[in-house]
C-alpha cells in the first residue's frame, strides 16, 4: 500500500458532508452523498471501512454483500480517514468543526453537515467474575477470530442474547473451537414467536438454519444464562443455570453479551434528541438539529440490510430539501418493524438484575464494586463519590448494564468523546492554515 | 486458507523475539501466544480484551514505548516491541 507520509498529513480537511463511521450506514451515505458531486469525508476507528458487520478476516477478501459497497466506496469521491478517534463535534458559523486524533496526531474536519453513522456496541450485564481474562463479548470473539486469533481447539461457552451468538457459533465451531453450549436467556415460546415471525424474511430465516447447521455439535439452550465466571488470573469455568438448577463447564473463553445498544455519544454531545435508547430520525435520516442526520445501529438496531438503506436515504437528502425515495422508505419501515419485534423478544429476563453481588465489580475501568453504587440516587451521583463510568472507556461499557440493574438516566456527554492527548486537545490551527481536499488518498493508510 | 503461504513478521512481546502472521492485530498475536493478562486494573486484576473493537480499554499494552495502545486496533508491524502487564 502507498499511503501518505506523515509531512502530508493534513491539518483541517475540508468537506460538504463529514460521516462518522465507516460500517454499511456510513458507506451508504458516503457514496450516495459522493455520487451528488458533494465533498464527502469519513472518519472511523477501524483499520479499513466495514464497521464490525463487515470485518475483513485477516489475509481473506471482503464478503460477497459487502464488497459492492467497498468497491463502490473506494471509486467515489469520498475519503477514508482510518484509524482515527472522533474527540470532539463543535458546531460553528460555517458548520461543524470535528477534532480527530489518528495515530497521536491531531486534524480537524470542516462540513456542513454530519452524518452521525456511530453503529452500536454490546450490552454487558456485569456478573461475578466476569473481569476474568477469558470472558469476552460475544461480536468481540468474533472480532477478535477475524483479526487472527486462533481458536482450535479452545473450550467456549456463548451465552448471553439475540441472533448475533448464531453466527459467532458458527464461526468459533469452523474455526476448530470445542463449543460446549450456546445458551439464549430469553425463554423458548419468546424464540419460538420471533423465529415464527421470521417468514416474513423467510432470508432471515434460511440464514439462522444455516448458521445453526454450522454448529450442530452445540447444544443450544433457550432460558438459560450465566451466573458466575470461575478461575485465578483467568477463566477456568462457568456456573449456568435455567433458572431450576445451577450447573459448572470447565471452559477457556466464555463469550457473553445481551444483544447490542447505539452508540448515541456524539449525537448526545450535540443535543440530539435520543429515544429508546437510539438517536431520533425523521423519515430524511434528519435528527432534531439542523444539518445533523444519523443512519445505521444508532438510530436503533436493525442490521446491515437496514442501515444501507438509511445511509442511502442520508447520502440522497443530506444538503438538499428533496424527499427520500417512495421505494427506500417503504423498505426501510418493513425492516424495522422486523427490527422491532426482535428488541421485544430478546429483552433481558427479570433474573439478570440480580446477577451483580455488592463485592462484584461492575466497571471495569475503575474497579468500582456494585455495593459501592447501588444506593446512589442517579449516575451523577455515584460518578462524583465512586469514579464509576469514568476510566478511559468513559462508561460505555458498564453504564448501560447499570441503566437496566438500576435504571439510571444518562449522565451528560462532554468532549473529549475519546480519551485523547493532551497535544490533540491543545492544538490549535493557524491563522493562514489551509484546509485539504480532496486528500490524494486514504489517510489510515500512513498507519501502516 | 493455505497457511504456510501466508508471509510472517517477527515482533518482541515480553522481551521475546515470536513470528506471527502478518496482517493479525497486536491483540490476536497476543491471545495466540496465550497471553491473557494484557494490561493490570487499577485494584491490581488481570485483565484482557473483550469488546475487541475498540471500546471497552481492556486490551491495553505498551507498544514501542507507548503505553496504553489498544492491542485490538493495532495492526501488528515486523519489529514491533510489546510490552504486557506483568502478571502473567
Amino acid at each position: 500500500m502507498t499511503g501518505m507520509g506523515v509531512d502530508s498529513f493534513p491539518e483541517i480537511v475540508a468537506a460538504d458532508v463529514a460521516v462518522i463511521g465507516a460500517g454499511p450506514g456510513g458507506i451508504a451515505a458516503a457514496v450516495s452523498a459522493a455520487e451528488r458531486s458533494l465533498r464527502v469525508v469519513v472518519v472511523d476507528r477501524g483499520l479499513e471501512p466495514g464497521g464490525q458487520i463487515w470485518r475483513r478476516k485477516v489475509n481473506a477478501t471482503a464478503a460477497s454483500d459487502a464488497q459492492p459497497w467497498l468497491t463502490r466506496l473506494a471509486d467515489s469521491s469520498a475519503r477514508t480517514i482510518n484509524g482515527a478517534s472522533v474527540v470532539d463535534v463543535r458546531p460553528d458559523a460555517d458548520g461543524f468543526e470535528i477534532l480527530v486524533e489518528s495515530s497521536g496526531r491531531p486534524m480537524r474536519i470542516w462540513a456542513a453537515d454530519v452524518v452521525l453513522a456511530t453503529g452500536a456496541r454490546e450490552l454487558f450485564i456485569p456478573f461475578d467474575g466476569w473481569t476474568l481474562p477469558g470472558v469476552m463479548g460475544i461480536g468481540g470473539t468474533q472480532a477478535l477470530l477475524k483479526s487472527g486469533a486462533s481458536f482450535a481447539g479452545k473450550r467456549v461457552v456463548i451465552a448471553g442474547s439475540g441472533p448475533l451468538m448464531l453466527p459467532v457459533a458458527a464461526s468459533l465451531a469452523d474455526a476448530g473451537a470445542k463449543l460446549l453450549l450456546v445458551a439464549e436467556q430469553a425463554d423458548r415460546s419468546a424464540v419460538a414467536r420471533f423465529a415464527s415471525g421470521l417468514w416474513k424474511t423467510p432470508a432471515l430465516l434460511f440464514q439462522a438454519a444455516r448458521y445453526r447447521a454450522r454448529f450442530l455439535s452445540a447444544r443450544y439452550a433457550t432460558g438459560t444464562w450465566v451466573t458466575a465466571a470461575h478461575g485465578v488470573d483467568r477463566l477456568q469455568s462457568v456456573s449456568i443455570t435455567d433458572g431450576r438448577r445451577t450447573w459448572r463447564e470447565d471452559v477457556d473463553v466464555l463469550c457473553t453479551g445481551y444483544g447490542l445498544i447505539p452508540n448515541v455519544e456524539i449525537a448526545r454531545l450535540l443535543g440530539c434528541d435520543i429515544r429508546d435508547g437510539a438517536i431520533a430520525v425523521d423519515d430524511r435520516q434528519r435528527t432534531n438539529v439542523d444539518h445533523i442526520l444519523a443512519v445505521g445501529e444508532a438510530t436503533g438496531v436493525g442490521g446491515a440490510p437496514l442501515s444501507l438503506i438509511e445511509g442511502s436515504i442520508a447520502g440522497t437528502t443530506v444538503g438538499s430539501t428533496d424527499a427520500a425515495s417512495a421505494h427506500l422508505t417503504r423498505r426501510r419501515a418493513i425492516l424495522v418493524e422486523a427490527a422491532d419485534r426482535m428488541l421485544n423478544v430478546f429483552a433481558p429476563r427479570e433474573e439478570l438484575r440480580s446477577l451483580p453481588h455488592a463485592d462484584t465489580i461492575v466497571c471495569r475501568c475503575e474497579d468500582v464494586q456494585y455495593g459501592a453504587i447501588q444506593n446512589a440516587v442517579c449516575a451523577r451521583q455515584a460518578k462524583l463519590y465512586t469514579r464509576v463510568g469514568m476510566g478511559q472507556c468513559q462508561g460505555r461499557t458498564c453504564m448501560p448494564g447499570l441503566d437496566f440493574l438500576l435504571a439510571w438516566q444518562a449522565d451528560t456527554v462532554r468532549p473529549p468523546v475519546e480519551p485523547a492527548l493532551v497535544s490533540v486537545l491543545s492544538s490549535e490551527v493557524a491563522d493562514d492554515a489551509t484546509p485539504t481536499f480532496p486528500l490524494t488518498s486514504s489517510v489510515g493508510e500512513a498507519y501502516q | 486458507m493455505a497457511r504456510g503461504v501466508q508471509p510472517r513478521i517477527s515482533i518482541v512481546v515480553n522481551g521475546d523475539r515470536v513470528e506471527v502472521p502478518a496482517g493479525i492485530t497486536v491483540a490476536a498475536a497476543l491471545f495466540n501466544l496465550g497471553v491473557t493478562a494484557f494490561r493490570t486494573s487499577v485494584s491490581g486484576e488481570p485483565r484482557g480484551p473483550v469488546c475487541a473493537m475498540g471500546v471497552c480499554f481492556e486490551c491495553r499494552v505498551t507498544i514501542d514505548s507507548r503505553p496504553h495502545e489498544r492491542a485490538c486496533l493495532t495492526p501488528a508491524v515486523d519489529g514491533m516491541h510489546i510490552q504486557t502487564a506483568s502478571i502473567s
